[in-house]
């Protein structure tokens, strides 16, 4: 479904990666590997479209994702570096709208009981912890139907029940059919995945 | 299409709710620099008459600038901006409803708040409903066109007084025609011509600034 072909990233004048090409099917787990700096998480970007590779092309479905943009962005949840959640709306205010943006509004009764199952206390962002916060953006992957998840160090700051909970909802979704790319220095995924490294950095 | 712009104004102007402060702080600008003149240039009547269109005005220009900063800045910190780059609606659409927001939060209340200053000036009776009509009219345009310059500045160093030399010049002609209109009104020859060019900015505004604020939005993401 998703096909990398030929990517290359350059920011400023040193390339970060070159030639990396993969496929990915339906049901498969692929985590990028690679020191820091070596473009983890530009990777990411360019998979998801937020930023263009100076070489090469990604596509979905055969398709490239430029001339898709907002079909492809239906068909993905990317949760960066960032959590994406605002300091001043609550946990389910901010998943609500999360939902709405991705064009699939979900039902209060779907909003509260992803949060519950992670655990995501009822107060304003800004009262959260770190790892809270992440719960708070993971709970998008709880709601959403979306066939591909583009997630960039899911497991930073999570505890260990954290952490198993989101192997499960990851073993779920690639048995359910989906694809998942993912970047962590962690090896804590239990189920055998797929690994694209992009080296020790420039 | 329509569900996800309602969605981003009401999420936008409950996050004003939660920072009213934010909110208070560009209007209560407005209020002050707006009130420094008639102190600053003495209590002459006439001289405050022909000079309140221009002040507050241009004090309209200034507070909807300071605003202006946070319009994506905050939601780029945060990372919800690229959320709203990779939703399923079109970025263009997307951005429309933030600038309406804006302008609902910043541009609005100043409509409301302008007869009162203009008080201050001792303005003819008649040319309050203008005055007021022209700020309706003028300040959205401000927010579209304000929100260009918002998104090009994005991330940048210094990006705020970026913005300022960016966006200022833009203003003028809304400035010229909203403060021109006043008087034109008062010199008794009709405001028609220039609350109608207004429109035509505004209409303009609305239509071609979306895409040049997504534009900008996805070069200043890359």
């Amino acid at each position: 479904m998703l096909e990398a072909a030929e990517l290359e990233c350059e920011r400023g004048a040193r390339t970060l990666f070159r030639a990396v090409s993969f496929v990915l099917a339906p049901g498969e787990l692929l985590r990028v590997a690679g020191a820091n700096g070596s473009g983890k998480t530009s990777l990411l970007r360019i998979l998801c479209g937020l930023s263009r590779p100076s070489a090469g092309e990604v596509r979905w479905n055969g398709e490239p994702i430029g001339s898709i943009r907002e079909d492809y962005a239906r068909e993905l949840v990317y949760i960066g570096h960032a959590p994406a959640v605002k300091d001043d709306l609550t946990p389910r205010e901010n998943l609500d709208i999360s939902c709405r943006l991705a064009g699939r509004p979900a039902n209060a009764l779907a909003l509260a009981e992803a949060l519950e199952r992670l655990r995501v206390p009822d107060l304003p962002v800004r009262k959260l912890s770190q790892g809270q916060r992440r719960r708070a953006a993971l709970a998008r992957l709880l709601v959403s139907q979306a066939p591909l998840w583009l997630l960039d160090e899911p497991f930073a700051t999570l505890d260990v029940q954290g952490i198993s909970l989101l192997n499960d909802l990851l073993e779920k979704q690639v048995d359910g059919g989906g694809a998942v790319v993912y970047t962590t220095h962690q090896e804590t995924v239990a189920r055998s995945t797929r690994v694209v490294d992009l080296g020790p950095g420039a | 299409m329509l569900a996800v712009a309602r969605a981003v104004v009401r999420r936008d102007l409950l996050l004003a709710l939660r920072r009213r402060s934010d909110v208070a702080t560009a209007l209560l600008f407005f209020v002050i620099v707006a009130s420094l003149f008639p102190l600053g240039v003495g209590a002459e009547p006439n001289l405050l008459r022909s000079i309140a269109p221009g002040v507050i005005w241009v004090a309209a220009l200034l507070s909807s600038m300071l605003s202006l900063g946070r319009l994506f800045a905050a939601d780029h910190a945060d990372g919800t901006l690229e959320q709203m780059l990779l939703g399923a609606a079109p970025l263009g659409v997307v951005v429309s409803a933030k600038s309406l927001a804006h302008w609902l939060v910043s541009g609005l209340p100043l409509v409301a708040i302008a007869p009162f200053i203009a008080l201050q000036y001792d303005l003819a009776p008649g040319l309050y409903g203008v005055l007021a009509l022209s700020l309706l009219l003028g300040t959205p345009v401000l927010s579209l066109i304000g929100a260009i310059g918002a998104a090009l500045t994005l991330g940048l160093r210094g990006g705020g007084v970026l913005l300022a030399l960016l966006v200022l010049p833009l203003y003028v002609p809304v400035l010229i025609l909203g403060a021109g209109a006043v008087e034109m009104a008062g010199a008794g020859l009709g405001p028609e011509g220039q609350l109608l060019l207004l429109g035509a900015l505004l209409v303009l505004a609305a239509a071609f600034s979306p895409w040049a604020i997504a534009a900008a939005l996805r070069i200043s993401m890359e």
